[in-house]
């Protein structure tokens, strides 16, 4: 009896913990926003304070994997508005979790280009608002690689010189558009004959690669650990920041493009703050903030045209026309394709 | 019943409530997901299905299970190779200094896991200290190209868990009588013998919890691989993770955590029985 009485009041402690637990997550905020870390300025709560009067708590996800699982899980419930990128946006969409943007109460949206109002995943910025663009291709040491890499080839079959020099992303859709690029195929490509041609190209290319790297590869390019590495254009711009001597191109073959999006969930209880949250970022000024600090292009005419002239002279990826790369095709959301793309992630990374 | 009877099951209910809340049970929510179906987009759809066992099964992913229990026992039989001789100096130093040797050895502890492993990358890189200090000594060719291999991998699992291995062997070693030792000399085997025919068998039990140990850490390591091993080297540690953060294929990450589990049980179990066996045996011998 007693032995029973103790553990009914081991689980009793173990309730009230995981209880308190519970609590402790519940936000007293009135917009909680997930992004990734260090992707907005870092005194925004107390400016969005400052401007509206309202309180925000920002929570940090790695991956948009990683925030599309806790969004799945919980139908959306526990955020407010998410960063996520274009294809993950067209998925929150279609699963019915994405409010739709109030244009009328988002009067900033005046502020984009008008090229990032038809996005083919949501024209009309009907459910999503793009908060940075740009491509991915090949950032390098010119000083270290002879010529000028123009090819996805220079990246997938490097030269003697170039083995183990060479680093790739290793997030599963630009992993394998890399591949696609270089074959002529869509970034979107779902027909397993072209896929498994790609897989083949992508395992032979690993053998050549000093390592997989998303976050890193810039560094490995300052300290000559590597010499040219596969890097979105704004990555490669924190590379540039550190050594002059490196550079950014854009293959011949192409580039995707990629959008990181704002998305309101539709589950948020306090829409009205979150449709004030977006206005106030496509602010020129505030969106400006993520231009200078994180080098990422903004699709914000307004916050492009104030910019600095000497940052555009020191990252000329800065400056492309947004006509220029928005010609390059969207990632899109592939529907059960997903899982091809998956299972040859896999099948690359087991490769030997 | 008697106070007596009751309080060891007083005393362990507070151990055993947070182990069943935060260890028992999530581990059965995990298994439990291994049998249903993934949803596209993360999460579960609760339709029965065998297919994620199956999945496992399939050549791919079974090649990477024996890939890593090959680099999990490499990085076993290499900390035994080196923690036994340090054990065994530890344990033969005077009685004032062995807390000393032994604080030394956990000392990497006192530091985080993720920065010890960094440190790794410090020295091993192409620009890193060691093809400095190579270059310095007059080294003149390609740097050596020493991360991002497999032996980086296995160098950082050694480093990580050689103080779990001393500790163990160490135990084993310190309580072993010397009055054996002294007995198998007068009786005219030299040191060799000595210690292959007494030393060893004896202290094999700590041996092998030290082994089981590393391996079974080893096995489902995954920072150590992505760190070191630069995303190239994939151990079943790494799939599981990439199941359940990028590719979204929870049930798929279930099971094969489930069967990586199994494994480690299994391996505990006969570790379990091996050390029950030969503490057996040595009570056998006393009596006689």
């Amino acid at each position: 009896m007693k032995a029973k009485n103790g553990l009914a009041a081991g689980t009793a402690a173990a309730a009230l913990l995981a209880a308190s637990l519970a609590a402790g997550a519940a936000s007293a905020a009135d917009l909680v926003i997930s992004n990734w870390d260090g992707y907005m300025a870092p005194d925004i709560a107390d400016a969005f304070k400052a401007a509206t009067g309202l309180e925000i708590e920002v929570v940090n996800h790695a991956t948009n994997e990683e925030v599309m699982g806790k969004l799945m899980a919980s139908g959306g419930k526990g955020y407010d508005i998410v960063f996520v990128s274009s294809p993950f946006a067209e998925i929150l969409n279609g699963q019915g979790l994405a409010e739709p943007i109030d244009a009328a109460a988002v009067p900033n949206l005046a502020n984009l280009y008008p090229e990032a109002t038809t996005l083919a995943y949501d024209p009309g910025n009907t459910f999503s608002v793009p908060y940075t663009w740009g491509t991915t291709g090949l950032c390098y040491r010119s000083d270290l690689v002879e010529g000028t890499p123009d090819s996805w080839m220079n990246l997938l079959q490097p030269s003697d010189a170039l083995k183990g020099k060479t680093t790739m992303l290793a997030t599963d859709r630009w992993l394998i558009a890399a591949g696609e690029l270089a074959k002529g195929y869509s970034v979107n490509e779902t027909d397993p004959a072209k896929l498994d041609e790609v897989k083949t190209l992508l395992i032979e290319a690993k053998k050549t690669l000093l390592a997989y790297d998303d976050t890193t590869f810039y560094s490995k390019l300052v300290s000559g650990e590597a010499s040219l590495v596969h890097a979105w254009d704004g990555w490669c711009n924190y590379g540039i920041g550190e050594n002059a001597d490196i550079k950014y191109v854009v293959p011949k073959e192409g580039s995707d493009l990629w959008i990181d999006t704002i998305v309101v969930l539709k589950s948020s209880a306090n829409k009205e703050a979150a449709m004030k949250f977006i206005d106030f970022i496509l602010d020129a000024k505030n969106h400006a903030w993520a231009a200078e600090n994180i080098l990422y292009k903004v699709p914000n005419k307004a916050a492009m045209d104030g910019l600095d002239k000497a940052l555009l002279e020191q990252y000329p990826n800065m400056a492309m026309a947004p006509a220029d790369f928005t010609k390059y095709e969207l990632l899109r959301d592939l529907g059960a394709a997903q899982k091809d793309y998956s299972r040859i992630v896999s099948e690359i990374k087991a490769a030997n | 019943m008697s106070l007596n009877a009751t309080r060891p099951t007083l005393l362990a209910a507070p151990g055993v409530a947070w182990l069943v809340a935060f260890m028992v049970v999530p581990c059965l929510l995990v298994l439990s997901y291994a049998f249903f179906e993934r949803g596209v987009w993360g999460g579960v759809e609760y339709t029965f299905t065998l297919e994620n066992f199956a999945r496992v099964a399939d050549p791919l992913y079974a090649k990477i299970f024996l890939n890593s229990a090959r680099i999990a026992l490499t990085a076993s039989v290499l900390a035994i190779l080196i923690a036994y001789p340090a054990a065994y100096a530890i344990s033969r130093a005077p009685r004032m200094t062995q807390p000393v040797l032994l604080f030394f050895a956990v000392l990497p502890f006192w530091s985080n896991y993720l920065i010890r492993t960094y440190a790794w990358i410090v020295l091993l890189n192409r620009e890193g200290l060691v093809n400095n200090l190579l270059r310095k000594l007059g080294y003149t060719g390609e740097p050596l190209s020493m991360l991002y291999t497999e032996g980086a991998v296995i160098t950082g699992l050694v480093y990580n868990y050689l103080p779990f291995v001393i500790l163990a062997i160490y135990s084993v070693l310190s309580r072993l009588n010397p009055e054996l030792m002294e007995a198998s000399r007068d009786l005219g085997a030299g040191p060799v013998r000595t210690f292959l025919r007494v030393t060893l068998p004896l202290t094999l039990p700590g041996v092998a919890a030290g082994g089981v140990f590393v391996f079974v850490l080893s096995i489902g390591n995954f920072v150590t691989p992505a760190l070191l091993g630069g995303g190239r080297f994939q151990m079943v540690g790494n799939l599981v993770y990439d199941q359940f953060l990028t590719a979204n294929d929870w049930p798929f990450g279930a099971a094969l955590g489930a069967a990586l589990i199994a494994t480690m049980i299994v391996l505990l179990l006969i570790q379990a029985r091996a050390t029950a066996h030969a503490s057996g045996e040595r009570a056998g011998e006393t009596r006689e």
